[in-house]
This record gives structure tokens, sequence and C-alpha cells, in this order.
């Protein structure tokens, strides 16, 4: 039985996150931090030109980054180092589209533990597995490799009850990549109809947020946004597994709050949904949701 | 040669007859591109014959749609015209009208066509998908995808039954089509390259590599010395973690569980090797026109270190694949490539390699820093089964780690040579690129992807993009894709799947 010894081999290789953080190594390129105390300089300026993707612009005097945008190509931070820079944090994903403009430094130390214990928490309380359709619609492939790669040993999602399923009568969460080929539209708005109440949409990547470096053009819809409704949003191009599993426990979230919210949505924008409240028998995790927190770390 | 088309009498064969001809003493079809030309279109044939480049066109005066077609007498460019006629509208001559490969659209109205000029603009409605190509009493059809069942790329596979006879499969990539070659007219070469790694994800660095190859072709630069051991270290990663890829791929399909956990272990390892080297998981932001973007974020030795102990435990899990008899029986005999079927499509990287079609362009037509490194012969093979394809797989990782090795090394002198100049103050210039200035002009790059060879031919303005075509290696082998089913079409699907390892992406553009 040589395949058992080997599989026993290398002991646990599993990371422990969510119930503990996962360092990557202080060079990985997870997000795009900008440093909220400089003004607006001339090397700023040009390195707000020169973003391939338009993803950086000056809000009330601050420089902003949509990370719905940003291909994490790094120009910037060659360009101004003193205003930008990378960071190897990877949970940025988003509830709402909106919530990925990001002005200043929010994400503190406190802020990632705070989100952690809250998932972990959230995947707990809903005490039953959850179910993942994925559908390719108009990917440049890897975001499917790092989607494939949440089985592997390391990431291992099934230990945190997710698992991934062919037929979308069983889906809890829709898990798009892909710029929105206008080929793919038809197939991705069928499968969506086709799960059940509750449903929760991923956008999986800048792709699907907002075309990326494609963008919309002849065969592109710019992202998926006008095809299904989506909840989430996970950046990066394309987005680590550990962006996608911090995506996909915020969608475990709203699948255990969505009794709360009575509808699912329509197209468009989901900035606008209600939130969970703080009575919910979550607790705090579902009291504010991380988009907002960002955003009051702004004020 | 140019030929050029007078009037429209367009029986003439002289197009066709002069690539036939070069083909049929010894020239390798690489690729077939249309691009506007001054007063019309130009129809690009490229050959490679050793380690140079030949080329055919074709002008074709504004207004004229049909041209006279390879097909017949080069197969391989059968899908380069189908492609040509989807995306500009350019019919060739001398074939039935080909299906739809990579965009359904076939009315005049909202062609993308490519260099037709103007920003590229959204078509309204959503294409239909055409009907199968079987029709009749008797005619099953049982279409599979485009959403797969499992975390894979959009493709429609159509299992035509006609009756008694054989099944056939037809495989539709148009679903994903993205408009690429549109998108980087007029474009900055630094975003260009950025648009490059993402035609085909998870062959990003070759991408890059052979796009940058095209724009420094044109300017005349060379990389340094340094930058060339980081891009041999980048591909030679990307290479493994595809291997990697397509054989994690074969033991899910064979419920291999414990082989499937260890061989996406050495995968996740990979990608953080790359991670860890670059910042990104896939490489991107490496490859920069002129070089590369700066030092590696490992040291040779580190490097070094880290290879070591990858090939060790990939080495020890692929022995144990290749002596489990349950795997291997499923391999062999399944989807076989015959050398005859391989000649004919020209078929590039481990599907070729694995049916006798030998081409490797980092050894005919060496890039980076291929040219000074020993690169190790791998037994030549010719079976052409999935098992053989596999075996192909393996034998390259290895070449992979003799030459990640040996591109460690010169990284660790480099970092020597650094150290004792910017001790001695003669450093000068960067050691990791090289200015491309504003230039102007054509040229064709290449770089041997996981998937076989990847070319971009790329035309530059002032050193903006006027256009860039791409042959991805997926696209290419795709054609021969669906003759390697000759009987049951189901059971033996993820196997030739897998074996073939073919990016939707990079097929569908
Ligand atoms: S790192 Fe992001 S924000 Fe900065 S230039 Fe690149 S895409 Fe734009």
């Amino acid at each position: 039985m040589p395949w058992i010894t080997r599989g026993l081999s290398e002991g646990i290789v599993t990371t422990r996150y969510p119930r503990r953080p996962d360092g990557y190594g202080p060079d990985f390129h997870g997000t795009l931090l900008v440093d909220p105390g400089r003004g607006v300089d001339r090397a700023t300026e040009r390195a707000i030109g020169e973003c391939p993707t338009g993803a950086l612009s000056v809000v009330d005097g601050q420089v902003e980054v949509d990370r719905g945008r940003c291909v994490l190509c790094g120009r910037c931070a060659t360009l101004q180092p003193e205003v930008f820079r990378f960071d190897p944090s990877f949970d940025h994903s988003t509830i709402g589209r909106s919530a990925l403009h990001v002005r200043g430094g929010a994400e503190d130390e406190e802020t990632l533990a705070w989100i952690r214990s809250g998932l972990a928490r959230r995947t707990k309380a809903l005490r039953r597995s959850v179910h993942i359709r994925h559908v390719d619609a108009g990917s440049d492939g890897s975001e499917e490799w790092e989607i494939a790669a949440l089985t592997n040993p390391v990431y291992d999602v099934g230990r945190l009850g997710i698992f991934f399923t062919a037929s979308p009568h069983h889906a809890d969460i829709l898990l798009a990549t892909g710029v929105g080929t206008v080929g793919m539209a038809t197939p991705l708005r069928t499968t969506y109809e086709a799960m059940p109440h509750p449903k929760v949409v991923i956008a999986a990547g800048v792709d699907a947020a907002s075309g990326g470096m494609v963008g919309p053009g002849y065969a592109s819809r710019g992202g998926i946004g006008d095809v299904v409704p989506v909840d989430v949003y996970v950046p990066g191009s394309p987005p680590s597994p550990f962006g996608l599993l911090h995506g996909i426990l915020l969608a475990v979230g709203l699948v255990g709050t969505a009794g709360n919210r009575g509808t699912t949505g329509r197209p468009g924008g989901r900035a606008d949904r209600p939130r969970p409240q703080g009575t919910h028998p979550q607790g705090p995790a579902s009291a504010v949701e991380p988009g907002d927190r960002t955003e009051a770390g702004e004020a | 040669m140019v030929s050029a088309l007078e009037d429209d009498a367009f029986a003439d064969n002289a197009f066709p007859a002069a690539v036939a001809d070069r083909v049929e003493h010894g020239a390798r079809f690489v690729g077939l591109f249309a691009t506007s030309a001054p007063g019309g279109t130009r129809i690009l044939a490229v050959l490679a014959r050793g380690h140079a480049i030949e080329q055919e066109a074709l002008l074709l005066p504004a207004g004229r749609t049909r041209y006279p077609g390879l097909a017949q007498r080069v197969p391989a460019a059968e899908w380069y015209e189908r492609a040509i006629l989807d995306l500009h509208g350019l019919e060739p001559t001398g074939r039935s009208r080909p299906d739809p490969l990579v965009f359904p659209l076939r009315s005049g109205a909202g062609w993308p066509r490519p260099t037709a000029g103007g920003p590229p603009r959204p078509t309204d409605p959503d294409p239909p998908s055409p009907p199968p190509s079987l029709q009749g009493e008797g005619v099953f059809t049982i279409p599979y995808g485009p959403v797969r069942s499992g975390v894979f790329e959009a493709v429609e596979y159509l299992v035509e039954t006609p009756g008694e006879d054989i099944p056939h499969l037809r495989t539709r990539v148009f679903y994903k089509h993205r408009g690429i070659e549109k998108r980087f007219e007029d474009m900055s070469i630094d975003d260009g390259v950025l648009l490059a790694e993402r035609y085909e994800g998870v062959a990003s660095v070759a991408h890059a590599m052979a796009f940058c190859g095209a724009v420094e072709r044109v300017a005349g630069v060379e990389i340094p010395p340094a930058a060339g051991a980081v891009r041999v270290v980048h591909a030679e990663l990307e290479r493994i973690a595809n291997h990697l890829d397509s054989t994690v791929r074969h033991v899910e399909g064979a419920g291999q569980a414990v082989a499937f956990a260890r061989f996406s272990l050495h995968k996740e390892r990979v990608m953080r090797l790359r991670g860890q080297l670059s910042g990104s998981r896939f490489g991107r932001g490496v490859i920069v026109p002129g070089g590369v973007s700066g030092a590696p974020g490992l040291g040779g030795a580190e490097l070094l270190q880290a290879v070591d102990r990858l090939e060790k435990a990939i080495r020890a899990d692929c022995r144990l694949l290749l002596a489990t008899p349950s795997f291997v029986d499923r391999l062999r005999g399944t989807g076989v490539v015959s050398p005859e079927l391989a000649a004919r499509y020209t078929l590039v990287g481990p599907v070729g390699r694995a049916s006798g079609q030998h081409e490797d362009v980092r050894v005919s037509r060496p890039y980076a820093a291929y040219g000074h490194l020993g690169q190790p012969l791998a037994e030549p093979r010719s079976d052409g089964d999935a098992l053989t394809r596999l075996h192909v797989r393996f034998d390259e990782m290895w070449g992979s780690f003799h030459l990640l090795r040996q591109a460690a090394d010169d990284l660790d002198r480099t970092e020597a040579d650094r150290t004792e100049a910017d001790r001695t103050g003669r450093g000068t210039g960067s050691p990791w690129r090289n200015a491309v200035g504003p230039v102007s002009g054509e040229a064709l790059g290449w770089a041997e992807a996981p998937q076989g060879e990847v070319a971009y031919l790329v035309e530059l303005h002032e050193g903006s993009l006027v256009h860039a075509r791409v042959r991805s290696a997926s696209f290419h082998n795709l054609a021969a894709f669906a003759l390697a089913f000759p009987h049951d079409i189901l059971t033996d699907f993820a196997f030739i799947e897998a074996s073939f390892g073919l990016s939707i992406a990079g097929a569908s553009g």
C-alpha cells in the first residue's frame, strides 16, 4: 500500500486559516495599499495616469484605489513608492462593488483578526455544508487553477464544510470568473436562475468585477455585474486561494443571514443591499459588514 | 514573397502554392494571420525552418472578402482560416464554408474586425449558438458544457452519434472568446505585456516572453544576461506547474485520492515558490520589454535548495504513479494521436512530442538564456497515447529542473559580480532591464509554453501597438483533439482531455 504511506509522510500541511492567520511572506503581492497621509504630488499624479486599468483616482484630495480594477501590476508602486505599496494580506473581498474603492490604509491587524474570528463563527453557526457552483464566464484560465487549489491539502475547504457541486439545483453560492463574455452571458444567467433561494453570487477576480486588462469590448461585458447580481467581490488578478477563501466565507455569512433579508435582489450593484441586523443570533460578526468597516476606517 | 491580388480572378493560386511548396520542402507551418495593410488586408503565413522564420504574404485589396485558401494543401492552416473568417469576415476559397470557431457572429453588423478601426464596441444581441453540423434521422447530439461539471474552463463538447457510425466530437470554444487581439490595438508596450500575460493565464510567462521577444526584435534590444536567467527560472517553473496540473487531472479522473493529494500539494508548492520569487503565483509582472522587472525574491542559493527539495519529492511520486498498474492501464492505448496525424497538423508541445514531432523552440530558436544553457535531450517518443504524453511531461519536468539549477547558478554568479561591481563602483546601468525606445516596425516573437510554441506577431508605431496577433499552442493543437477519440468518447474523456492539457482561454482568445 505505498500510496497510503506516501499520504502520511508529510504530516499536517493544511493551513489553519481562518482560525489563525497564515502568512504568505512579506513580499507577496496580496493587495495594493495607499498611504493616506500624503498629498497628491507630481509623482503620485504620474502614477495615477500610468495605471493600466484606470484603478487610481483622486477623491476629495485623497488618492483612491479601486480594487475591482487593480491588476496588481506594481507600476504605481514603482513610480511613487512613498504612496503606493504592496501588502501580503489577502482578505479584501467586499460585499458590494463600491466597498472595493479604498482610500488610506484601513486594514490594520485588528481589523483582520476581527474579520477572521467573525468568519470562523459564521461557518460554525450555519451548521450545514455549503455548496458552490463555479462558472467560467471568460476567465484567462488562472482563476480556475486557484479555485481548484482550494481542494488541495493546504486549503482543503472540505474541512470548513464547503463543497463544489455540478448541479445548480444544489448550489448555495455561484462562484463566477472571467470578463463576462457575450457567449457566456446566457449560460451564466441560466445557471443562476436554476439555483434555489437563498443564493449568493461571488465575482472572483478583477476580470469578473470590471473586465480587468481586457475591459469591455465587442465580446466582453467588462465584468459579470450586468448578467447576474453580484454580492461579493474578490479582488486580485487572479485572486489567490486565500483571497478566494475569504470571499467564500463572506458569502457563507450571507447564506447564513439570507433569511433576514427577504429578497435576493436584482441585477446591478449590491452596495445598497439590506444589511443583516445586530439582533441576528450570529452575533457581532453580522452586525457590521467588513465593507462598512473599511469605510469607517477612512473617517 | 508578397503576392498581390489585382482583380477578382482569384483563381490565382500563387499564395497557397508558395506556402505549400515551402511546407513540402521542409518548412513547418507556424500560423496564418490577417492584419490591416496599406490598401487592404494582408494575409500572412508564417513558417519555420530550423532556426529561421519564413513568411508568405497575400495582399487583399479593400472590399475583397475572399482569398485562395491554404487548408487543402496545408491542413494545419484550416483552423486559422476559420478564426480569420470569424473575426475578419474573410472567406477562404477552395473549400466549403467552415464552421464558426472563435466567434459565431456571421452577420456583417457589429463584426469585430480587428484593425477595422475605432474602439471596440459591444456586440448586441448575443451571438446565437450555431446548430450542430450533423442533422438527419437517427442523429443524436449530446452537448457537454459550456458550464462543465467541476472547476473547468467554459467549453462545449458536442458528441454527435450518427446512427450506427462512430460518434464524432466537436469542440466549441467560442463561448469564452474575449476579443483580446482587438484590445491590443493602440496599447503601450508596457500595457501590452500585461494583456499578453492574460491571453492564456496559465502560461503568462511564456506569452509575456513571446510578446516581449517581438518588441525587443523590433527595437534591436538585447536583454541583460541576468534577465535571461530570471526568464528561464520563471518559464521552467511555469512548465512544471502546468505538467503537475495535467498530472493532477489524470489522477483525479482515475480516482486516485492519495495521488491527487500528493500531486496537488506539489503543484501548490511550485505556485508558492513562484509567489516568493515574484510576488505573483503566476509570475506576472516579471517579464517586461527589455528584460525583467527586478531581482527575484530569492537568491540563487535559496532557489537551488527549493528546487532540489521539489524535484526529489516529485520524482518519487512520479515513479510510484508509473508503477501503479490500475492507473497506467487506463492511459495505455488511450487517445492515440498517430505520427501521421501529428505531422499533418504540425502538433506542438508535449502532444506533438509524444507523436514524433520534436520541435522545441527553446532549442531550435533559443531565446532568453536558453542558448547557453545545457539542454537535456529527451528520449524521442512516438506512441502517441495518453501514457506517452504523460511520460513526455515527466521527461520535460526533469529537463526543467536541470535548466533551473543552471539558471540558479547563473543568478548566484550575477549576485557575486554585482557585489563586486558595487564595491569597485564600476556597476553601470540596470542588470535587469535595457531601455526600449519608441520604435516602429513589425516582428515575430516566440516562446516554448508548457502547451507548446506560442508566437506573437507584433507591429509597433513609435512605441505603441498597431496590432498583435497571437498563436497559442492550445489553439494550434485543438485541431487534433477531436481526432484523438477513435472509439469510446465518454469513458476516456477525462484522460484524453487531461493529457492534451489545452487552455480554452488560449484557444479562444
Ligand atoms: S498596481 Fe494596481 S493601481 Fe497600481 S498601477 Fe497597477 S493596476 Fe494600477
